[in-house]
This record gives structure tokens, C-alpha cells and sequence, in this order.
């Protein structure tokens, strides 16, 4: 096994709102190796967004990390200061956020904002940060890259606002790239070239990423891995061929069911998950899905399932899944 | 289908909305978010409207309402002609579900009021009682119950807020209404839920659905025919099957390999066509075929004129002037 990269463990984070605590990771754990694409998968408010900016250190107030560590690439991520956690962030790790709209600045030319990074974390001078800038965005497939490098972002479509996200990312060669819903706000043929790209890119330096994301067909075309996160737990995680192919959580089943298929040749009825997502200022005791769950039992209600390993890397926290480990354990005796 | 079913509700004929840009009384710049398109749709059916953000597919869903005036063109409406009528009366029989659940809701009104709204407009209700017992029931319709009757927006989930605004539109018992991504808003699981309301609903009360969003595997899975725009042109239009397995223009080619697959070993094989560039300004559209700069069949002919939108085999219409070769 080669050395992980990134080794998440028991990590929870907790928002305290005048309303109160409201716990965005609730004690994960990932484990990621150099190469790995790895894939985050949920609805709304699961804490799949927190877990990005937990790794870049930048989990807004009033989050707190309340237990476990991140160790990324030789450095305890949950232990730095601010000073260090900025040497780090750019450098060796990066993130493109959902936004391209918003997420750059207005008041400085695409070349300024690629440069910075170069100046703060490499000490080019101004020509070669310059050139630098100049390959990056002919890296993520931009043309005429000297006149846009003294354009303003507003100057730019969306497709080229989120390259340009890309290049700003990729400028000092990171271990990592996070994308946090890279392409949500993208029309599909836009949304299939920055996939390409970042596929392309990944190729060419040899880095790992994350993707976080809501769009099954993403993960499916992008990563190798994913972990599926509901209410700030990770439900599921596997090769994305257990996870498609052999689900075994209810949440994941129910997942891929719900989702329209255009390949698919004759009309089938989605079969939707029930109820309302969870309320995560009162959390249910046990499971987070149980009360939406078709298989819930007693048990669901009251705790939160261990993990179960089907294989290596396939590993589910489900009561059913518990409970036939027990029965092939004891023969079926209760 | 047989001949008495087979009849159309909505006909629109060669339908244009320009919108002015720039400031001063006189201006000759226009945006023609939608560029003369035709098309009808059957009593009872789902004709789904896909394209990218800014092709006019939402333009196209609120002329048709009259909620924008037409530039040119005509809507017919069951037979009459209502480009110019006054729509008092074709309000009650159509409506339109929004994109955003979020702010399409009035926040300082209880659901009662937002689904009354329309009954007291109409006047569908002779006394207080009535018009209570047809919120409520209208409410039970969608899924929510006499309790949030007296609730505000902000109290509802997104998914429930869509509810909410299905409700209004299905107040006052239309015939047609158009939906403007009604789910695109919505998670996942939910998503699900409101899609199969939709059909239910239409089962159960003979609805007629404009359906648009830019998610084309929904629009497949709900529609029975699927128009696909860009640029404010329609390019192709055929039975949701036929035009997701036999289509024959470039752009909806592309569109649906743009797609990806939630299914790793399809993924794996498929070979993507990445369309290169981006979406020309519809204030400035390449001349001819307005596709052509995006194409890679494109040739002289596409810069010089406009294809036609033409039947190619029965109810499959398409406009590009290289469709033998787009076939190969």
C-alpha cells in the first residue's frame, strides 16, 4: 500500500448557532492515496462542503473542530495556525469553489490573481510569473492567453471564469485538488469540457482530487472512489464500482433509483426516497436515514450502526448489514 | 393514439420575442431570445423544451403565457387565436410553475392565502367555507395537509415549497400549465418526488405540460416529445425516444454526449463529443445556421443560410443542412 496522502480520522465539526449545535461532520474517517480520485457524494446540508473546508483549514465561524485529526501529506492540519495553514493552502493543496461567478475578484485582471498566488508561495519574479501564467492558462485550454490576462473577470463567460478558477488552483502544482461543485453552476457541453480538463490535468501532473459533488453521473465519469455522506456521516464508501454496481446502504439504493436515466429505453417510474431531508438542529438518535428508511427497524432509532466491511474498501454502516453479520456468526440463532 | 384524443391545445406559429437593449427611446439593438419557432402541443401530452442556459426556452414558456407580448407570431390557444385577447378568462386555464421555490412564494403570506390567491381572482368560491374546503383539498392534492394552510413559506423544505407553488398553479383547475424547471432547484431524492407528482397529477386531471429544464434525462423521462433549443432557434423536435437514441443534429448529438451517465462502465466506453467554445451572445448571433460555430460539420453553406426546420420523418423535425453527413 503506498503512503496515504490524506487520513481523515474520527473528524467532527460542530456549527454552535444561537439556535444550537448543529453537527456538519458527525466522526468521519477517509483515507486517500497519491493518484486517488475520490468522490463525495450527497444532498444539501450532509457536510460534504464543511469536509472541503476542513481540509484547507477553513471552516467558517461559528464551525469548530470538535474531535479527530487530518493529517495531509506529513502536516496535522487540525493543530496549525492560520500563518501555516497559508503556506500550505494554494501550495499544496487547493480548491475551485461552485461559483465562478463570484468566487474571483472583480477589481483585479485574471494575470493579477494568477500571479498572486505565484508571489506568495514561490519566489519568481515578475517575467516568469508572468510566462508561468501565460502556460497555465494554455494548460486549461484557454485562447489568446495574453489578452486575457489583462482582462477582468466580468469579461469572461462561465466556462472561462471557472478555467481560470482552474489555472489560479493548479498555478503552484498542488498534491491535492478539491473541487467543490465544479461545474453546478455550468451548462452541460461547458460542464464536459472542464471534466475533461481537470481529467486531462490530472494526467499530466499526477495529482489527487476530490470531487464533491450532488450529480451521480460526475462521480461516474470522474472518480474512483466515493464515499456517500448523509446528515454529516459517511453512510457508504467503495470503489465506484461497489457503490454503483453493488449498493448496500438504503440511502445509496435509493440514490441511484431515484434518478431519471437517459439511456435507459423504456419508461420506468422513479422510485423516490420518502420524507424531508434531516432537520440538523434535531438530529435523529440512531441512524440519520431511519426515518426515511423502508427497511427501519427498532434498533435504527435508538443507535448509530458500526461499520461493516464487505471488502477492502467497500465499507456501509447499516443495521441490516450488522445484523446478517450476526446471524452468519451465530448460524441464524438470535 | 387514436383521432378523437389527437387533438392540439397549443399551437404556436412562427413566435418571436425580441427584447430591446440599451438606453434612449429609439434603440435598434435586440436581443431575440426567441427567433420564429413553431410547434404545437396535444391535449394531455408533455412536450419537454431542453437547451442551455440562455437559448430562450424560459422566454419561450412565458410568451407563450402572454406574460411577455409577442414580437411576431402567433399563439393559439384551443382553437382561438389569443396573441392579442384579453387572457382574464385563459388564466384560469393556464398557468406556470417557477424555477425558484425559494422566491416565487409571497413571504408574508400563510399557503392558505398564497393558494387562495388565485380562487378569490377567479372567484371560484361562493363563501368563506367553500373557498377553505378547495385550499384544502388542493393542498391534500400535492401532498400537504390542512395544518400548513396556516403556515408562511420559510417553515417548508424546498421541496415543499415546490409543492406550494404546484398548489397555486393547480388553484384554479387549468388545463395547461407550463413548468419552468420545477425541479432544478431541488435535491436529488426530492427531485424524484416532485417529478412523479407531476405525472400523477396529470393522470389524474388530464394536464397538459409545457415541461422546460436544462436536465435533459428528466425532460426524456417525462416528456412524450422533446423540442431541444439554441439561441432562441429550435434545432430538432421528435418523440422523446426517437430523439434520445435516433437524433440527427449535431448540437443535440452533442448535448446528450455532454450528458454524463450515472453508470461507471457505460461511462468508461463512451466516447464524449466536447463541443469547443461557448455559447455565442444572443445579441449578435453567428449568421446562418447559429450553431455553425460551434459545429464540426460546419461549412460556406452554414454561414450563409439559415437551415430550415424541417420534418425529416413523421413528427421528427430538425434544421441543419448536413443531416446525410451528421449521420455517418
Amino acid at each position: 500500500m503506498s503512503k496515504a496522502l490524506l487520513n481523515i480520522n474520527n473528524l467532527k465539526v460542530s456549527f454552535f448557532t444561537p439556535a444550537g449545535e448543529v453537527k456538519a461532520i458527525n466522526d468521519i474517517s477517509i483515507r486517500m492515496e497519491e493518484g486517488d480520485v475520490l468522490g463525495i457524494v450527497g444532498e444539501s446540508g450532509s457536510g460534504k462542503s464543511v469536509t472541503a473546508y476542513s481540509i484547507m483549514g477553513l471552516i467558517p465561524y461559528p464551525g469548530k473542530i470538535v474531535n479527530g485529526t487530518i493529517e495531509f501529506n506529513g502536516h496535522n492540519i487540525h493543530e496549525m495556525a492560520e500563518k501555516e495553514l497559508q503556506n500550505i493552502r494554494g501550495n499544496e493543496v487547493s480548491i475551485i469553489f461552485q461559483d465562478p461567478m463570484t468566487s474571483l475578484n472583480p477589481v483585479y485582471t485574471v494575470g493579477n490573481q494568477i500571479q498572486e498566488a505565484l508571489f506568495l508561495h514561490t519566489n519568481m519574479d515578475k517575467q516568469r510569473a508572468y510566462q508561468r501564467s501565460l502556460e497555465l492558462l494554455n494548460l486549461v485550454g484557454i485562447n489568446e492567453p495574453e489578452k486575457r490576462l489583462k482582462q477582468y473577470p466580468h469579461e469572461l463567460s462561465g466556462g472561462m471564469r471557472q478555467r481560470v478558477m482552474i489555472a489560479i488552483a493548479l498555478a503552484c502544482e498542488p498534491k491535492l485538488l478539491i473541487a467543490d461543485e465544479p461545474t453546478t453552476a455550468l451548462d452541460v457541453t461547458i460542464q464536459a469540457q472542464i471534466i475533461e480538463l481537470m481529467m486531462e490535468l490530472k494526467k499530466k501532473i499526477n495529482m489527487s482530487i476530490i470531487v464533491i459533488t450532488h450529480d451521480l453521473g460526475i462521480v461516474a465519469s470522474m472518480c474512483d472512489k466515493i464515499a456517500v455522506m448523509y446528515a454529516g456521516k459517511i453512510v457508504e464508501s467503495g470503489t465506484i464500482d461497489d457503490i454503483f454496481y453493488s449498493p448496500q446502504h438504503e440511502y445509496t439504493k435509493g440514490l441511484l433509483k431515484s434518478i431519471p436515466k437517459l439511456n435507459k429505453k423504456e419508461h420506468e417510474k422513479l422510485v423516490p426516497i420518502k420524507g424531508v431531508p434531516v432537520d440538523m438542529l434535531n438530529p435523529p438518535a440512531g441512524c440519520p436515514f431511519a426515518p426515511r428508511c423502508d427497511s427501519c427497524m427498532k434498533i435504527c432509532l435508538k443507535r448509530m450502526p458500526e461499520y461493516t466491511n464487505i471488502s477492502d474498501d467497500h465499507k456501509c454502516a447499516c443495521w441490516l448489514l450488522q445484523k446478517k453479520e450476526y446471524e452468519a456468526a451465530t448460524g441464524g440463532e438470535r | 393514439m387514436d383521432a378523437k384524443n389527437n387533438k392540439t391545445l397549443v399551437e404556436v406559429q412562427n413566435l418571436k420575442q425580441y427584447f430591446p437593449v440599451g438606453s434612449g427611446l429609439i434603440t435598434n439593438k435586440y436581443i431575440k431570445a426567441v427567433d420564429d419557432i413553431s410547434f404545437h402541443i396535444e391535449k394531455g401530452e408533455t412536450l419537454g423544451l431542453v437547451g442551455e442556459s440562455g437559448c430562450g426556452k424560459t422566454t419561450a414558456g412565458r410568451t407563450i403565457l402572454r406574460l411577455y407580448e409577442p414580437t411576431a407570431g402567433k399563439i393559439i390557444y384551443d382553437g382561438t387565436d389569443i396573441t392579442h385577447a384579453d387572457m382574464m378568462p385563459y388564466r384560469r386555464r393556464m398557468q406556470i410553475v417557477f424555477q425558484d421555490p425559494y422566491s416565487s412564494l409571497n413571504p408574508r403570506m400563510t399557503v392558505g392565502d398564497i393558494v387562495g390567491e388565485p380562487i378569490d381572482i377567479h372567484k371560484l368560491a361562493d363563501s368563506r367555507k367553500e373557498r377553505k374546503d378547495k385550499i384544502i383539498q388542493i393542498l391534500e392534492c400535492v401532498g400537504l395537509n390542512s395544518e400548513h394552510a396556516n403556515r408562511f413559506p420559510h417553515e417548508f423544505s424546498g421541496g415543499q415549497r415546490q409543492r406550494i407553488g404546484i398548489a397555486r398553479a393547480l388553484a384554479v383547475d387549468p388545463e395547461f400549465i407550463v413548468c419552468d424547471e420545477p425541479v432544478s432547484a431541488l435535491d436529488v431524492s426530492i427531485q424524484a418526488q416532485i417529478v412523479n407528482m407531476f405525472e400523477e397529477l396529470q393522470e389524474k386531471m388530464g394536464l397538459t405540460y409545457l415541461f422546460i429544464a436544462h436536465d435533459l434525462s428528466v425532460v426524456k423521462h417525462i416528456s412524450r416529445r422533446i423540442g431541444v433549443m439554441y439561441l432562441g432557434k429550435l434545432v430538432e423536435l421528435a418523440e422523446s425516444y426517437e430523439l434520445t437514441f435516433n437524433n440527427v443534429h449535431p448540437y443535440t448529438r452533442s448535448l446528450i454526449s455532454a450528458i454524463p451517465i450515472p453508470d461507471p462502465a457505460e461511462s468508461r466506453e463512451k466516447n464524449r463529443i466536447v463541443l469547443e467554445g461557448d455559447v455565442p451572445s444572443p445579441l449578435n448571433p453567428p449568421s446562418g445556421c447559429r450553431f455553425r460555430t460551434r459545429c464540426p460539420y460546419a461549412d460556406k453553406l452554414c454561414a450563409e443560410q439559415e437551415p430550415e426546420f424541417v420534418e425529416i420523418s413523421k413528427g421528427h423535425f430538425a434544421a441543419c443542412h448536413h443531416l446525410d453527413r451528421v449521420a455517418d
